[in-house]
């Protein structure tokens, strides 16, 4: 058998590994195995310009020309179902496997779904392309739209949903939205969004239940209100795709446990992307990032320590963006509770403005507001002290 | 020609954006002028807001990288290159040439 790699896992995490074992002169076989039948595509445009009907599926494509040149098997609509590490083998649900010297797991994570919201019809999670069909297509016929979670994906629906005529209403369990990511005074700032765009913001508000016979007809809250709605989307985060695992030796936690180089337990397997949970030196535990950016970075480093490479450990600066209401959003660094964010450019009121959020005086994350240049200055800024730093 | 600014409003490692059909990116990398079209390729993006290094200038959003010279992509997520215009300078002044647009699919 000539020597294989399994990337188990065909979104951006996936292609980006076995882009990256080719450029780093692997010349053995690549099957790259994808649970769904979509060659891979670009997941940040299904809330936004795909959900608004702006970009076409050829517009996310993730593929370009050269990857025709990378000589990849591709096994599409696909599931794998265990990993035998001491046959090296991938398991596939059709009862086939692939015999592997080198695993990559790249199997991402899926959106978490409301306890028993799957029997009625209108209910969504946006995650895949079918699902961003499924909604468009729902949307579409739709007056009402009610949205819970006001996360990044929660948002950038509700946005894009007003872009198309609905109505709208957001429901979120904290008092303020994007705390977590943000922080309580920036978190505040971004979802005044809502309100300026017409969407209705309800705040420390639980969700009950879902209302309908068939077809979902109203989101009853906590205190009982029911808001009526033709279609609701879930938007409460997401869980790696590990369970396939449990078998298979991988050491598990919140994602794949790895190394600050992505090597698991196992040698010879390695984990990138939504699904890895990679030790970061800086904050001394194992840290699973759902950023676009890290799918893209990450594979680079992983796909080395698989090959025996030794480099070392990368120090990145985690970034990601969200677009909504017509203003940019972009983030980078580490943000702890108690580091304090603090205006140097612009100002809120204009919805143009740059935070730097400081610890004993030194910045250690950048949040930007319609400010992309100054905002890349100070994320390159960071990368170097961070780089710097490790 | 488009008029874009002073060659002192444009200092070594600043870039500026001016108006055209498709707007067009100027950068003054360590003293020599280029001009690319300012929307990345991938995404809806300024790439005069991104950052120049060398002859290559990286998206503010999503850090695709261009070269200045040939408006090739010199790192992914974007696709297909970015068009290259032609910098003049006359009486301290720089200028912008816009390309010929081109028919889809022509090299």
């Amino acid at each position: 058998m000539s020597p294989t790699v399994a990337v188990v896992g065909a979104s951006l995490a996936g292609l980006t590994a076995a882009r990256a074992l080719r450029d780093q002169s692997y010349d053995g076989r690549i099957v790259i195995i994808g649970d769904e039948e979509h060659a891979p595509y670009d997941r940040p445009p299904l809330s936004k310009d795909f959900l608004g009907g702006t970009a076409s599926l050829d517009d996310i494509a993730l593929g370009t020309p050269d990857d025709e040149d990378l000589a990849l098997e591709w096994r599409l609509g696909t599931t794998a179902v265990g990993l035998d590490h001491l046959g090296r083998s991938v398991l596939l649900r059709d009862g086939s496997e692939i015999q592997a010297d080198g695993v990559v797991l790249a199997t991402g994570a899926r959106a978490r779904r409301l306890p028993g919201g799957d029997r009625l019809d209108g209910v969504h999670v946006l995650r895949s392309l079918d699902d961003a069909i499924a909604l468009r297509a729902d949307l579409a016929a739709a007056g009402r739209l009610v949205v819970i979670g006001a996360g990044f994906i929660g948002a950038e629906v509700a946005s894009t949903a007003r872009k198309l005529g609905l109505e709208v209403t957001v429901v979120e369990t904290q008092p303020v939205p994007l705390a977590g990511p943000l922080g309580a005074a920036m978190g505040a700032v971004c979802a005044e969004l809502h309100g300026a765009h017409g969407t209705r913001l309800l705040t420390g508000t639980g969700v009950a239940g879902l209302v309908g016979a068939g077809r979902v007809e109203a989101v009853e809250l906590a205190d009982g209100t029911r808001l009526p709605a033709d279609v609701v989307v879930v938007g409460i985060g997401a869980t790696p795709n590990i369970e396939w695992l449990a078998e298979s030796g991988v050491t598990l936690g919140n994602g794949v446990l790895t190394d600050a180089r992505g090597a698991t337990n196992i040698p010879g397997v390695i984990a990138v992307g939504d699904c890895a949970a990679t030790w970061s030196v800086s904050a001394e535990r194992h840290v699973r990032i759902e950023h676009w950016t890290n799918a893209l970075e990450q594979p680079a480093t992983a796909v080395a320590t698989l090959l025996g490479r030794g480099i070392p450990a990368p120090a990145p600066v985690p970034y990601f963006w969200s677009d909504q209401y017509g203003a940019r959003i972009q983030f980078a660094g580490s943000r702890s509770e108690g580091d304090v964010p603090r205006i140097v450019a612009g100002s809120c009121a204009d919805r143009s403005f740059l935070a730097v959020y400081e610890r004993d005086g030194e910045p250690v994350a950048v949040l930007g507001m319609n400010q992309a240049r100054l905002f890349t200055r100070w994320r390159r800024q960071l990368r170097t002290s961070v780089a710097t730093a490790s | 020609m488009i008029p874009v600014c002073p060659t002192t409003a444009l200092p070594p490692g600043e870039a500026t954006r001016v108006e055209a059909d498709e707007p067009i990116a100027v950068f003054n990398v360590d003293g020599d002028l280029y001009a690319v079209d300012d929307t990345c390729t991938h995404q809806d993006a300024s790439l005069a807001d991104g950052w120049p290094d060398a002859c290559t200038v990286e998206c503010p959003l999503h850090a695709s990288c261009f070269d200045l010279r040939t408006g090739k992509v010199s790192g992914p997520p974007a696709k297909t290159p970015v068009k290259t215009h032609r910098v003049v300078v006359e009486d301290g002044m720089i200028y912008v040439q816009p390309a010929e647009t081109v028919a889809e699919g022509a090299a």
